[in-house]
């Protein structure tokens, strides 16, 4: 019995709201930042894109599911800001003959779920997020899940690491990824 | 249509110009896949990808599935991934271990791993009397007429004759030998993982790319540039460029001109090799402990044989392009005549330290992984040169850079001093190709 009441007790906290520490609710600023970051990727403001990032923060991007780092692994993106920053360069140079064409991107992010929160604020959440993106007349269509590890700070949440684990990375890639999903 | 030309073949090529329907007709690429990739020396891939019984990688060679599967006695064979029984694909993962044998999921006929048939449900009573069973070789999987294995790298040719795989590779071996010296115990072993990354151009266009000097100042300027300024703010923190950009500012610091001063060498069936490598004896403390290393395992003399190996590509015709400095290759899989797949596979020097395979991972990760920061222009082009290739605008494609000034002396054919940028390499794969299409059989 006492194991049944211990299951029912879990899963109540599953339904219930995380509360930040400080009052706050962190489910909603968890989801305002993802959402706003979401909206930054796709407006192409990449140096505010990069600011999302702690000045250690890492983007990151397995190329499958069951790896545990970026030290010494393969991976699609394992990006810091001085890269992440030659990628931004990259895409604005006048002579980045890719990104000539039209081009654009969609994300939607959702299903966010709290996975903890220290007491001094920071956060690791789970989401899930699609894209869609359109090149010259081809659309295609990205889904994954996202991991954000998010440090507090006086001006908001940055991120300490963002791991993306890409559904479509299992599979061939019809063309190339030229930015962060 | 081009159908009543084909017997004609041979007009298609000149030596320094080539028809555009090489490279976008339809009819073309299929007699490709018969007259080339189905009869000549095909990657399939490394012997440690199965390294255990029953373990397998599926591989198309030219237009065929096949499997590439370790077998219980160790060998690795090449077998048609279909069941003669009513031809369903046998595996249908692209790898996977298949326990002690093959079992089709369709009526269960099994095989054991060198494709011969082991078992047909009631087979005593279903095939008495008629012309199937065991004895008949067509019961079995089909396997690839031949199979050979250079230094752990497996090739698959689909044709009974034509030249053994060391003669077909000629001195184009010296990609296997150079990613294998380099490792102090003379062996490598795959990373696990393939990028694979599908190009929307005719396959010769990416392998035409390979050693086209002139192109990566152009291409990739953006990327140079931004990387250069990048490990420029780097420094002038730290004291110290990280060598991984090195790899990336390159291509804005190696100027146009500057090009010109590597070589290509230009061998039969058309294999080539671009000379030249970017950043090519760092003299930092990692790679002064791996020389340690590597003089220990081989002596002074052919430890520096082996790290003054001279190479940026080599380029295996009509498939592979490796670059052994970086332990890595791209494997090139047609799909159809516009469609072309890339495998893209990063090996680990056995017994090397651990920050020499990291700087080739970085390379591996920052310009072969789909989210390259060097290759996304390249695409851009091959789909822009098959577009225009597609057009009427003009008929032929030209090679003439440096045309009548290469060298030509022991059966190969060297692009002369300060001609990098010659177009020597494209003549000399077309030269393979017309040799291959037009050839009496």
């Amino acid at each position: 019995m006492a194991k049944r009441k211990k299951a029912v007790k879990k899963a109540a906290a599953a339904r219930k709201p995380v509360r930040g520490t400080n009052g706050h609710d962190t489910q909603h600023a968890v989801e305002q930042f993802l959402y706003r970051q979401a909206e930054i990727l796709d407006g192409k403001r990449w140096q505010e894109y990069i600011d999302l990032f702690a000045d250690d923060g890492m983007y990151w991007m397995p190329p499958e599911p069951s790896h545990t780092t970026w030290d010494g692994m393969p991976a699609i993106f394992a990006e810091d800001r001085n890269l992440m920053t030659v990628r931004m360069k990259r895409v604005l140079h006048p002579d980045a003959w890719s990104q000539r064409p039209l081009w654009g991107t969609n994300h939607v992010v959702g299903n966010v779920v709290i996975e903890r929160e220290s007491p001094d604020g920071d956060v690791v959440a789970r989401s899930r997020f699609h894209m869609m993106e359109l090149r010259r007349d081809d659309v295609r269509h990205f889904a994954g899940s996202y991991v954000h590890h998010l440090r507090k700070t006086k001006d908001g949440y940055r991120i300490k690491l963002q791991r993306v684990d890409m559904t479509n990375a299992q599979a061939a890639y019809d063309y190339v990824l030229q930015v962060w999903v | 249509m081009l159908h009543e030309s084909v017997p004609n073949l041979a007009k298609f090529v000149e030596p320094d110009r080539v028809r555009r329907e090489v490279y976008t007709d339809p009819t073309i690429f299929e007699m490709e896949m018969q007259r080339i990739h189905e009869r000549v020396w095909i990657y399939c891939g490394h012997e440690t990808q199965v390294p255990k019984a029953g373990d397998y990688y599926t591989v198309q060679v030219g237009r065929q599935p096949m499997v590439m599967v370790r077998g219980k006695d160790g060998t690795v064979n090449v077998l048609y991934n279909r069941c003669p029984h009513r031809g369903s694909m046998i595996c249908g993962d692209r790898s996977g271990n298949t326990g002690e044998f093959f079992r089709c999921s369709y009526h269960a006929w099994t095989f054991h791993h060198d494709g011969r048939l082991k078992n047909i449900p009631m087979m005593e009573s279903g095939y008495a009397g008629t012309r199937w069973g065991r004895d008949n070789p067509d019961c079995n999987m089909k396997r690839a007429a031949r199979v050979e294995n250079y230094r752990g790298f497996v090739f698959a040719s689909l044709a009974e004759d034509g030249p053994g795989l060391l003669e077909f590779l000629g001195r184009s071996k010296v990609a296997f030998d150079d990613i294998c010296d380099r490792s102090p115990e003379g062996r490598v072993e795959v990373v696990p993982n393939c990028f694979r990354v599908i190009q929307h151009s005719n396959w010769k266009i990416f392998l035409e790319n390979q050693l086209d000097a002139l192109h990566p100042s152009v291409t990739h300027q953006s990327t140079g540039r931004a990387a250069r300024e990048v490990e420029l703010q780097i420094e002038k923190r730290t004291g110290k460029i990280p060598l991984s950009y090195h790899m990336l500012s390159a291509f804005a610091t190696v100027t146009i001109e500057k090009w010109d001063n590597f070589q290509t060498l230009n061998y039969p069936h058309g294999h080539c090799i671009l000379t030249g490598y970017m950043g090519l004896r760092p003299q930092d403390p990692d790679t002064l402990e791996y020389e340690r290393v590597l003089t220990k395992a081989y002596g002074e003399k052919r430890k520096e044989e082996i790290l003054t190996t001279n190479i940026h590509h080599v380029l295996i015709y009509p498939g592979l392009s490796v670059q052994s400095p970086l332990q890595q290759l791209r494997a090139v899989r047609p799909l159809s005549v516009d469609k072309t797949l890339t495998e893209i596979w990063h090996f680990r020097l056995k017994g090397a330290p651990e920050p020499i395979y990291r700087r080739a991972l970085a390379y591996y990760n920052l310009v072969n992984s789909p989210a390259t920061l060097i290759n996304a222009d390249d695409l851009e082009n091959f789909w822009k040169a098959h577009q225009g290739l597609s057009s009427e605008g003009g008929d032929w494609v030209s090679f003439h850079r440096h045309h009548g000034r290469d060298l030509e002396r022991d059966g190969m054919v060297e692009t002369a001093p300060d001609c990098g940028t010659s177009e020597a390499p494209m003549r000399n794969q077309m030269k393979a190709w017309s040799q291959y299409m037009t050839a009496e059989r």
